[in-house]
């Protein structure tokens, strides 16, 4: 059987990078085809080739049999070639009707054509079963149903072939479940799909073939999935194999470090209260919009507290702003990195010693740059940022490495409390286990650690203590020996058992 | 900076070929201006001679420091459109400090802490009130022009004391003093966005202002900090012009804010923020000066010279685009 999309011998430089290396590969019609591989293996560039974004520097793609060449996304879109990016392509003050139909919106008379726009876009919300007002604002929603409406657009434009860029990241798993049933839709439909993500157990469960990337090169491609193993596919991603990626630690806990008392403030609807200890890794779980980042917002001083009180080593602490609650020892690694973590267009040096640099500087005024190279040296080294140098710009890494920038940020600087908000999100399993490492090591530096995840695996994994949040309150908390999946997960959907009519509120 | 995978490359590898794009990519302006003025000074008469040097320079100064506080503006992403109205209100209110107290130490201060008031406002306005730059500096615009206009009573105001010109017209070893004050604005703000916290924190703000709250940077404090110092330059840079003058005029510097922000964006300084090296601002400058000047030695009637300006500016921004484009961005 013929590929409906066909790479041929593709190969992508950068400045200073060779992205991909003769790639070869071809999806079928009415088939999901996954793409693996750790940060920087070249999935993204490859799917920036497929979309027109990039030109390839050799090699062709073939459509139907046919090569073709896009100088641009549009040209892609035209030809029925769709990529849903991480980052979505929305316009945040256009209503969903109008984002759907962007560019296309159903015109008489040379006006738009309001009845048929919400028309169809009433339509296409009840295909991807969302049940969304088409006349609110892209603002208003949370990713997830952004993430639906970014999925909407490409159905809209009669894609043949939809590339997925880890389409999940920012999905609970109901929303998950539910992607999975428009992608069997869409398959069914005799669309040529191609998956990619970090998460094996989606690819296993959704993908019918699977190609394997590491470092620019294809590894592998299994045409079939019935015989593959996870051990398999992740050997061949990190060329070794890997046991147990949480590789849990235990730790001896000390007194109390941060006691948080009925705190509300934005997000956070009844007063929430929890205390971590001196080396403790506490976990936060909830769906999405369940208040855990809202907690950890207030907490660093980005929102207002509307009541309660946060106590430090037992003294009370005033947090109104990040510089306050980084002076007085409490870190926050963010939930976006894309838009509140990494300063693109500034090289990683800098990215690293933004916060810690006040306290580097002469004269109380002037950059120490011999210091701040050591330190950026120091924590490239140490945490194994990959970057052909540290003038890089901080942009042009990985989403692994950039996250890894952000915990060099925050680990420069001494802390006693660090809260990461979705460490791991977009990140590929080698580097997770990097990840959950260094937090076991900051436990055992003496740190205070609070980590955010919606992966429940994730959280079950490394935390001592879980607190499950559920609609802006604390529901539960789980001590290590008696947490599991399921229980968890009960907790978490508590409150949400009638139906899905609240889902589109602001978050 | 958008070539830095470029000069890693050219680090492992120095050779004359990659020197010169490496040139090319970081600098890209320095190398059109240098050929721009070997060119003018071989084919137009009287252009390379010292008397025309000086006058070019003084032509620039008043553009070259309001460029270093302006720098620190769009680094911060953000603009200032009320320049312009404060190098003319802090003229007039020095003329008229001088003339009514007979000091010229106090009108000269008077003048400049004018331009540093209307700077504050326009800080605190935006940093606090979260009103857009463009739209507080655009009604600072007309505020502090119609102030101008109401201190001097619509005239232009002669200013009675002597001793106040040596500020604008005196002269340093053979060169005027406004070229030297420039020469030392360029150098101080040079030092303040290269080894400075003010600096870096800046550009952090400009690249990405959330990611810049969340690290722990005081956002809103170096806003204000931005259009107060961009004020007090303002307001200094209106003082020399009245000094040059020998008058407060309510009606000078008009468009002279578009000047100031086409001559940075015209070195590669970027509108939207986080990019912004200090030698894009002087060269910027430079090549607004340089072509005017040459334009007006060549008898280039003035509604030609506004054509001009405007074409130079559109190709220089079209060279960095297409600059960006070509060194890619590797995901």
């Amino acid at each position: 059987m013929t590929s409906f999309i066909e790479f041929r011998d593709i190969s992508k430089q950068f400045p200073g990078v060779q992205a991909l290396n003769e790639v070869s590969f071809g999806v079928q019609e009415g088939s999901v085809h996954g793409l693996v591989g750790e940060n920087g293996a070249g999935k993204s560039t490859l799917l920036k080739i497929l979309s027109g974004a990039h030109p390839p520097s050799s090699g062709s793609v073939l459509l139907n049999g046919q090569e073709v060449a896009f100088s641009s996304p549009r040209d892609a879109l035209d030809a029925g070639i769709a990529v849903i990016y991480q980052e979505l392509n929305l316009v945040p003050d256009m209503s969903v009707a109008e984002n759907l139909l962007l560019g296309h919106m159903p015109q008489q008379r040379g006006f738009i054509n309001r009845d048929k726009l919400l028309r169809t876009a009433r339509d296409m919300l009840d295909y991807l079963t969302e049940s969304i007002d088409p006349n609110v604002k892209i603002r208003r929603l949370p990713i997830a149903q952004r993430q639906m409406i970014e999925i909407g657009k490409a159905l809209l434009h009669n894609a043949k072939v939809i590339a997925f860029d880890e389409p999940t990241s920012s999905l609970s798993g109901m929303e998950t479940e539910q992607l999975f049933k428009i992608i069997e839709g869409l398959r069914a439909d005799g669309c040529a799909i191609i998956y990619v993500s970090h998460r094996l157990n989606e690819i296993f469960e959704v993908c019918d073939a699977l190609t394997v990337f590491r470092d620019g090169r294809l590894i592998e491609t299994f045409d079939r999935m019935g015989s593959v193993t996870h051990d398999m596919v992740v050997s061949r991603m990190v060329g070794r194999s890997i046991q147990d990626i949480y590789g849990y630690r235990p730790r001896n806990t000390g007194e109390i470090v941060l006691d948080v008392q009925a705190v509300t403030g934005p997000g956070v609807s009844e007063p929430a209260s929890f205390s971590v200890r001196k080396g403790e890794i506490l976990g936060f779980f909830g769906l999405v919009g369940a208040g855990r980042s809202e907690l950890m917002r207030i907490l660093y001083g980005v929102q207002k507290a509307s009541a309660g009180r946060v106590l430090l080593n037992g003294k009370q602490v005033v947090i109104d702003s990040p510089e306050k609650a980084l002076n007085v020892g409490i870190a926050l690694c963010p939930e976006d990195r894309k838009l509140e973590g990494i300063i693109p267009v500034r090289d990683v040096k800098e990215n690293i010693n933004i916060t810690v640099r006040k306290q580097f500087v002469r004269a109380g005024f002037f950059l120490n740059k011999a210091r701040e190279r050591a330190n950026a040296a120091d924590f490239i080294a140490k945490l194994q940022i990959k970057t052909p140098s540290m003038e890089q710009l901080a942009g042009n890494l990985s989403g692994g490495n950039q996250q890894k920038i952000i915990l060099a940020r925050n680990l420069s600087i001494k802390t006693t409390v660090i809260i990461l908000d979705e460490p791991t999100r977009g990140i590929d399993v080698g580097t997770k286990s990097e990840i959950y490492r260094l937090i076991y090591s900051l436990g055992e530096m003496g740190m205070a650690v609070v980590v955010v995840s919606s992966e429940l695996p994730e959280i079950i994994g490394i935390s001592d203590r879980i607190i499950v949040m559920s609609k802006g309150r604390i529901v539960a908390e789980v001590p290590r020996d008696q947490a599991n999946e399921e229980d968890i997960l009960h907790h978490a959907l508590a409150g949400h058992g009638n139906g899905e009519s609240d889902k589109g509120e602001a978050k | 900076m958008k070539s830095n995978t470029l000069e890693a490359a050219g680090q492992r590898t120095i050779s004359v070929g990659r020197l010169f794009s490496r040139l090319w990519e970081n600098s890209g302006m320095i190398v059109v201006y240098v050929v721009l003025f070997v060119l003018l000074s071989i084919f137009v008469p009287y252009f390379f001679t010292w008397r025309n040097m000086i006058a070019l320079a003084l032509s620039i100064s008043m553009l070259g420091m309001v460029a270093c506080t302006m720098l620190f503006c769009l680094a911060s992403g953000h603009f200032d459109l009320s320049v312009s109205s404060i190098v003319a209100l802090s003229g007039v209110v020095a003329g008229v400090v001088i003339n009514g107290t007979g000091s010229v130490i106090l009108g000269i201060f008077a003048g400049i802490l004018a331009g540093g008031v209307f700077g504050l406002l326009n800080g605190v306005i935006i940093a606090k009130a979260h009103i857009n730059a463009l739209i507080t500096t655009l009604a600072m615009m007309h505020i502090a022009r119609g102030f101008a206009y109401i201190v001097s009573g619509g005239q232009a105001m002669s200013i009675g004391n002597t001793k106040f010109f040596g500020l604008g017209n005196g002269i340093f070893l053979g060169v005027p003093s406004p070229i030297w004050i420039t020469i030392a604005c360029f150098a101080v703000f040079a030092v303040l966005i290269n080894y400075t916290t003010y600096g870096r924190n800046t550009l952090a703000i400009g690249g990405n202002i959330e990611a810049a709250r969340l690290a722990g940077i005081n956002v809103d404090r170096i806003k204000i900090i931005i259009f107060s110092a961009q004020g007090l330059m303002a307001g200094f840079a209106g003082v020399i012009l009245a000094s040059r003058m020998t008058s407060g005029q309510p009606m000078s510097a008009q468009g002279f804010e578009l000047n100031v922000i086409s001559s940075c964006v015209l070195g590669g300084v970027s509108l939207t923020g986080g990019i912004a090296p200090i030698h894009g601002a002087i060269v910027g400058v430079l090549i607004m000066g340089t072509v005017q000047d040459a334009m007006s030695l060549l008898n280039i009637p003035t509604f030609y010279q506004y054509v001009v300006r405007g074409v130079i500016l559109l190709i220089a921004v079209m060279i960095d685009q297409i600059k960006q484009h070509r060194s890619g961005k590797p995901t």
